[in-house]
């Protein structure tokens, strides 16, 4: 049985993912920043949950670093333990937005590179404390390579996976693993309302794929499995194509 | 935003926007939509505002109790998540429409029915609470026993009254996860409409399929299915495999429903169910949701699409009345791949709750140039038995039809005005049939 930490697991691929640990007995922890929120998505994973499954919630805010270690020291009490974190909280803009609105960037900037680095820094510190653990954290494939609609959030999440490729080679034999999510375009609330490329993924499937990676200690897993490929292909493009395309 | 196009389950395309948010609490003030698995325009947006939200991402259980088995959730919870969840403990929703890919707010709006409609009535008969968001944007609760009138008015309005938010109901305790079946061979409509009320007396859950193409002698052949949850004792222990998820990979050209076609399937259909009768254990994945194994069916009727003819002859037209329907039908040639028939009880308190007591019958039909003719002619005719439609699946019916079958919808019209006098809430259909 797993003890599992999730920021960001109110909604979208976070919610699936909660779902999929306590169906099967697992004991989750959900952070996130509105307590009301919180609630109700605990209600839904006790509702939901395998009997005897044990749901907390902590409130912590990805743009608050002060709030990362007291939330972490929160489950650990609730859920007796934490072998496990998850995060899929990020912030997400088009370029076009991105561009016009400096703040916003920065707060992106900030909260999907910096601020996610910080939380991990504290999960990482709890998990190798008691020995194994294993963090997974939701990059993209937009920080496989840099393309022109992904200029700025690709960017904060090419750091990200370096970060994460990082502790994988430094900490993987103390026991901490270290899973890196590159999602491709999945329908949520994030992505509601942009155009849906070719190979488009749903949450709950996303959610399979992650349960089993962890499960595995894949150190980097795409989903949709496709995007593997199509990132390999995106990633052998020379200079002068990149220009040109419009992806 | 970009524009696009929705489209019920018949596939006719209107211009819109679908806006899917995770939490319904900031949703504009337009129709609300679920899985679009209606039939017809009912969950498309209106010309003047064209945007609908869809609610399928607010799909959180808020409480279940296992003492009484009263479930509440948000609107967008879909009824094959309920049954993944709560079938293994051996639980299952009172009634049940004949796909799983609907939602609970999409099952109220509908007031759906089931195989059981004879013993349960409909959904909404079950409903002990709804949380809504009306047209001034109070949020509000309302049930048999508290705003009555504005209860009575959503369930079973299409969701015209407001924001359906959440729905509390209760479940069912089933004995097993395991369904008992007997079918049985019927030569003509005459025989199945007495075998249908026969059946009644002794089964929770009936339901006929018919072969539209036959005339003469064997006019409304097909076959009966009956069936009950079966007991501990008739049934293996373990939890019966799901149907496998299948998907049409392309839109069928249109000669694929052709009339011979529909012929040859028909008569394969019926010769081979060839025993009189047939009795045996099946599950509830392949008794209640047959079609729900290929996800995209309607695909297969082809670039216009199809549409759904549903209409209810009550018991007051007589025994004739569904022979007198088929004859109006095969005269007009329609040919109908999948022709239901069923029995249904009493009328629900919900204004516009389809079923009354006498017999359903549903048809699907491929769009085609002659489709508009051969609704309107059904129409007359059900008009003249005292009949009527069921908005779910409409997609053809003319405004002066509807008005005519549905004597009730003065009454839930006037208390549609109160709650939402400047129609905020309206979709293609009541555009079409109300005339908002």
């Amino acid at each position: 049985m797993r003890r599992v930490a999730i920021l960001g697991g109110t909604r979208g691929m976070g919610r699936s993912i909660a779902r999929r640990f306590v169906e099967r007995g697992d004991w989750v922890a959900l952070l996130g920043r509105d307590e009301a929120e919180l609630e109700r998505s605990k209600a839904d994973l006790e509702a939901r949950g395998a009997p005897g499954v044990r749901v907390a919630i902590a409130v912590c805010d990805l743009e608050k670093v002060e709030s990362f270690r007291p939330a972490l020291e929160s489950v650990e009490q609730a859920l007796e333990g934490m072998d496990t974190v998850v995060v899929t909280a990020a912030v997400f803009a088009v370029q076009e937005k991105l561009e016009q609105d400096p703040a916003l960037a920065h707060k992106m900037l900030t909260v999907d590179f910096a601020n996610t680095i910080s939380f991990c820094e504290e999960a990482r510190k709890k998990l190798l404390l008691r020995g194994a653990g294993t963090l997974c954290v939701f990059s993209s494939v937009a920080g496989d390579r840099a393309r022109k609609p992904v200029v700025l959030y690709g960017a904060a999440k090419a750091g990200l996976s370096a970060y994460l490729e990082g502790l994988d080679h430094r900490y993987r034999s103390q026991g901490l693993v270290t899973v890196c999510v590159k999602p491709g375009f999945v329908r949520t609330g994030m992505t509601s309302g942009l155009p849906q490329p070719p190979f488009a993924g749903d949450p709950d499937d996303v959610a399979q794929t992650v349960v089993e990676a962890i499960d595995a200690g894949t150190p980097v897993v795409y989903t949709p499995a496709i995007w593997r490929a199509v990132m390999t292909a995106i990633k052998a493009m020379p200079r002068f194509v990149m220009r040109r395309a419009k992806f | 935003m970009p524009q696009s196009r929705i489209a019920g389950w018949g596939r006719q395309f209107v211009e819109g926007e679908e806006l899917q948010p995770e939490t319904l609490d900031g949703a504009p003030p337009v129709l609300f939509r679920g899985l679009g698995r209606s039939y017809g325009d009912s969950s498309l947006p209106a010309a003047s505002s064209p945007v609908v939200v869809n609610t399928t991402r607010a799909n959180r259980i808020i409480h279940f109790d296992p003492a009484t088995g009263v479930l509440r959730a948000e609107a967008g919870l879909a009824l094959f998540d309920i049954n993944r969840i709560f079938l293994p403990r051996g639980w299952f929703v009172p009634v049940t429409p004949g796909t799983s890919l609907v939602t609970l707010g999409g099952m109220v709006a509908a007031d759906v029915h089931g195989k059981n409609h004879h013993v349960e009535g409909c959904f909404g008969a079950h409903v002990t609470r709804l949380k809504m968001r009306v047209a001034d944007g109070r949020v509000l609760e309302c049930g048999p026993d508290l705003e009555r009138e504005l209860f009575l008015a959503t369930v079973a309005g299409m969701g015209l009254t407001g924001q359906i938010l959440e729905v509390e109901f209760g479940m069912r305790r089933i004995p097993t996860p395991w369904i008992w079946q007997e079918s049985e061979r019927v030569r003509d409509i005459d025989e199945y409409i007495e075998v249908l009320k026969q059946s009644a007396k002794d089964w929770p859950m009936t339901v006929g399929w018919l072969d539209c193409l036959s005339t003469g002698s064997s006019l409304g052949r097909g076959y009966l299915m009956k069936g009950r949850w079966a007991q501990a004792h008739e049934a293996p222990a373990r939890f019966p495999k799901e149907l496998p998820r299948l998907r049409v990979p392309f839109t069928a050209p249109e000669f694929a429903l052709s009339r011979a076609t529909v012929r040859a399937a028909n008569f394969v259909i019926y010769n081979a169910h060839f025993q009189k009768k047939k009795v045996g254990l099946t599950d509830p994945f392949r008794f209640f949701y047959p079609l729900d194994a290929v996800l995209d069916w309607n695909r297969g009727y082809g670039k216009r699409g199809l549409t759904q003819y549903q209409c209810v002859l009550p018991d007051s037209a007589g025994p004739g009345a569904a022979r007198r329907f088929l004859e109006v039908l095969t005269k007009r040639g329609g040919a109908s791949f999948l022709c239901v028939i069923k029995d249904c009880g009493p009328e629900s308190p919900a204004y516009l709750s389809f079923p009354r007591k006498g017999i359903s019958i549903a048809l699907d039909i491929a769009v085609r140039d002659d489709t508009q003719a051969l609704v309107d002619a059904l129409n007359e005719h059900v008009l003249t038995e005292g009949g009527r439609i069921y908005l779910a699946k409409d997609q053809f019916t003319r405004p002066e039809h509807f008005r005519a079958m549905e004597t009730r919808l003065p009454a839930f019209e006037a208390v549609r005005a109160k709650w939402d006098p400047e129609k905020k809430f309206k979709s293609a259909q009541s555009v079409r049939l109300f005339g908002d």
